[in-house]
């Protein structure tokens, strides 16, 4: 593996060799000293020409718990406002001496351009509406933590998958780890040619709610999409908002992650976020452990394996 | 007798069909088809099809404004390597031509560099806004006879209709670039399976069939000359076949790229295969190559679409359409589209000059006729590396072709041999 870019294509032995790795991070997160030098000399930077906080930050503390040394880029604050290009803004950061790029970028493909410009490792942090594989995985490892694994579950993505890298990557992992995994959104919300993923579709979540195992619900993207594609969130949340009377028509064992940000009352009533069944923060705890997995995968050397 | 340039030992394509004959050429005219003609100077033609220079309906070369991606003097090279004596060149320059004076200097322009006829489109509307015609009286008396918003569709249906109403008297063509705002905004690629699997915004083929289906009723109202840029949908080309079979007075244009790809080649987002309207699916591709063949679909357009290195430095969705293509225009349509001789002399030379009312060009070889003549091997077997564009945005470059442009006369003066400006040439 040389980079890491998309959940396409990975085996089963692929993602579960990562989610295994992951689970050893999480021992190591739990230690009193959450910190192991495998990485120690290295350099990871962070290219978020996206704004981000979470996945950012997680990737930072991830790199660091490795004992690498990270530097940030951040586009408001760049020379991209003065009109570099792409690649004269990865060369420039690469000749300061980087072993790593973690990219986040509006556009879709942004990291494999730039994989093609550069011989370091990239890891894709989301590449516009296409891929974010770290999330896949962290989301992958916390129903695995949950179930034991995902074989045969039953998991709902909910909301706009059309416009979500989220989605995408989660529903190739979900699926290549054995789950059925059904697209639930109007039909603005999802692929315009659903049959491109291994998923069943509904437009009508109450019809699905008590079959699943997993409720994944997606954040309403109001700042993506520009045109208007439902017509009003109220009239959203009544048709997919995962509200408190939907939660209790779930199995009594049935999850919800959401990958946040989260719209409270909108895609996710507040009581259901702060429900015990409702592993939130679980996923954020877990996505430092899956990002120092892939950290260490790409940068690990012949310590690897 | 003795000529200046003898073409010799090729398939000339005359009005009676295919001979196999030398030409000789004398001060720009031809002055004899025979067997064994003497020349001062002669070029083997061998294994080629002699017939027409071709003629580009529809090319990009930039200047005024834009001259960090092509200027006309290299625009005018690749034209002549790729075996062209005449450019059609579209009027989205800075300035936009749509005055009269714009047009005066780029046809000017065209001469000075003296390898092809340039011959500039004019505006629809001023600055290609879409809201007021343009100077079209002054664009046609500077010789101009195909008028487009190209880059821009016309997208007001009253504006459309008082530019075809003003033109249609005089045989002036319309030539639209067929591309709904409404159903193209956001869009980057081929609305389809690709799309959907890289979250991208797609541009569907509805974005060209409504725009097409609606000009069409204009046609029919108008009596204008109307001619679809770039087709690239099937139902596009149902539509074309069904308005001539009506006898309106439309015609259409497929680019090298159409024929060649489809929206698959958008996978790795490598934005040499971005352009608009975008590579669709297998099924359209499929429909233009028999539209093509069947002349449903009248010409080759190369679309050809400068731009610089630095602007394709960047993710496919800030990179901007468009690709090169006169040097393998004809290559790539001999590559995947099973033309003979006269078919595709018609499509990339005799049909592209009536549409656009290319004086001088177009005409099969004849003795006293004038010698823009191409000389094209469609045996040849090659891999393009390199371009005599400033750009290099091509889908092209390193894709093996079968045919190749071996001479190029414009004028009776060679301008290019085997892919290159011949000597002494400036």
């Amino acid at each position: 593996m040389n980079h890491f870019l998309t959940i396409e294509g990975l085996t089963r032995d692929d993602l579960g060799s990562l989610l295994d790795d992951a689970d050893e991070f999480v021992e190591v997160l739990h230690r009193p000293i959450p910190k192991v030098p495998a990485l120690r000399g290295k350099t990871v930077a962070t290219m978020f020409f996206e704004a981000s906080t979470r996945t950012k930050m997680s990737f930072e503390k991830a790199a660091k718990a490795l004992s690498a040394d990270t530097m940030s880029f951040s586009p408001g604050t760049s020379s991209l406002s003065k009109g570099e290009s792409l690649k004269d803004t990865v060369l420039t950061i690469k000749a300061m001496g980087t072993d790593a790029m973690v990219v986040r970028h509006t556009a879709t493909g942004a990291p494999w351009r730039i994989a093609e410009w550069i011989e370091q490792p990239v890891l894709n942090g989301g590449d516009g509406a296409h891929q974010h594989p770290t999330q896949a995985l962290l989301d992958a490892l916390t129903i695995r933590q949950h179930f034991g694994t995902l074989d045969d579950l039953k998991i709902g993505i909910v909301g706009d998958i059309r416009h979500s890298r989220v989605a995408r990557s989660d529903i190739q992992a979900f699926s290549t780890l054995g789950a059925d995994v059904t697209m639930v959104a109007p039909r603005t919300l999802l692929p315009v040619v659903p049959e491109v993923f291994d998923a069943a579709v509904s437009e009508d979540l109450d019809d699905v709610l008590s079959d699943l195992d997993v409720v994944y619900v997606l954040r309403v993207q109001a700042e993506r999409g520009g045109a208007s594609v439902f017509p009003s969130l109220p009239e959203y949340t009544a048709r997919y908002g995962v509200t408190k009377e939907r939660f209790s028509r779930l199995k009594p064992d049935a999850i919800v992650l959401h990958p946040g940000p989260m719209n409270r009352g909108v895609e996710i009533e507040g009581a259901v976020a702060d429900d015990p069944r409702a592993l939130i923060l679980d996923q954020v705890f877990n996505g430092v452990a899956v990002r120092m997995a892939v950290l260490f995968r790409l940068l690990g050397g012949e310590h690897a394996e | 007798m003795q000529s200046d340039l003898v073409l010799a030992g090729g398939t000339v394509l005359t009005a009676d069909g295919p001979i196999e004959a030398d030409i000789g050429i004398s001060d720009g005219r031809i002055v004899e088809i025979g067997v064994d003609l003497d020349g001062t100077e002669t070029i083997d033609c061998t294994g080629a099809w002699v017939g027409p220079g071709l003629v580009d309906i529809h090319a990009h070369f930039r200047e005024p404004g834009q001259e960090w991606k092509e200027d006309i003097t290299t625009g005018s090279r690749a034209a002549a390597a790729g075996g062209y004596t005449a450019v059609v060149v579209m009027p989205n320059t800075d300035p936009a031509l749509d005055a009269g004076h714009l047009a005066r200097f780029v046809a000017d322009r065209g001469a000075e560099v003296g390898l092809v006829d340039v011959k500039p489109a004019g505006a629809v509307s001023k600055g290609r806004a879409g809201l007021e015609l343009a100077h079209l009286d002054e664009l046609w008396a500077a010789g101009v006879r195909v008028f487009s918003d190209d880059g821009d569709v016309v997208a007001d249906a009253g504006l459309l209709r008082r530019a075809m109403d003003y033109l249609a008297a005089r045989g002036g063509v319309i030539s639209q670039h067929a591309v709904d705002v409404g159903l193209s905004r956001g869009g980057h690629m081929h609305e389809g399976t690709v799309s959907s699997l890289l979250g991208m915004y797609g541009i569907p083929s509805a974005a060209d069939d409504v725009i097409i289906a609606r000009d069409l009723e204009l046609v029919e109202v108008t009596g204008a000359r109307y001619h679809v840029q770039h087709l690239s949908t099937a139902s596009g080309v149902a539509m074309i076949a069904a308005a001539k079979a009506r006898g309106l007075p439309v015609t259409a244009e497929v680019t090298p790229h159409h024929l060649a790809f489809d929206h698959h080649a958008a996978e790795g987002t490598n934005p040499v295969y971005k352009m608009m309207p975008p590579l669709r699916s297998s099924d359209d591709r499929d429909a233009l190559r028999r539209g093509l063949m069947d002349g449903t679909i009248d010409v080759v357009g190369t679309d050809h679409a400068p731009h610089a290195d630095h602007e394709e430095e960047v993710p496919w969705e800030h990179a901007p359409n468009g690709v090169i293509g006169l040097e393998w225009a004809a290559a790539v349509v001999n590559t995947f589209v099973d033309l003979d001789q006269a078919a595709f002399f018609d499509r990339l030379s005799v049909a592209p000059a009536q549409i656009g009312q290319v004086a001088g060009h177009g005409l099969l070889p004849a003795i006293g006729g004038p010698a823009n003549l191409t000389a094209f091997d469609p045996n040849r077997e090659w891999t393009p590396v390199v371009t005599l564009s400033k750009a290099q945005n091509s889908p092209y470059l390193g894709l093996p072709l079968r045919g190749k442009p071996m001479v190029t006369v414009y004028g009776g003066v060679v301008t290019a041999v085997d892919g290159a400006i011949a000597g002494g040439i400036a």
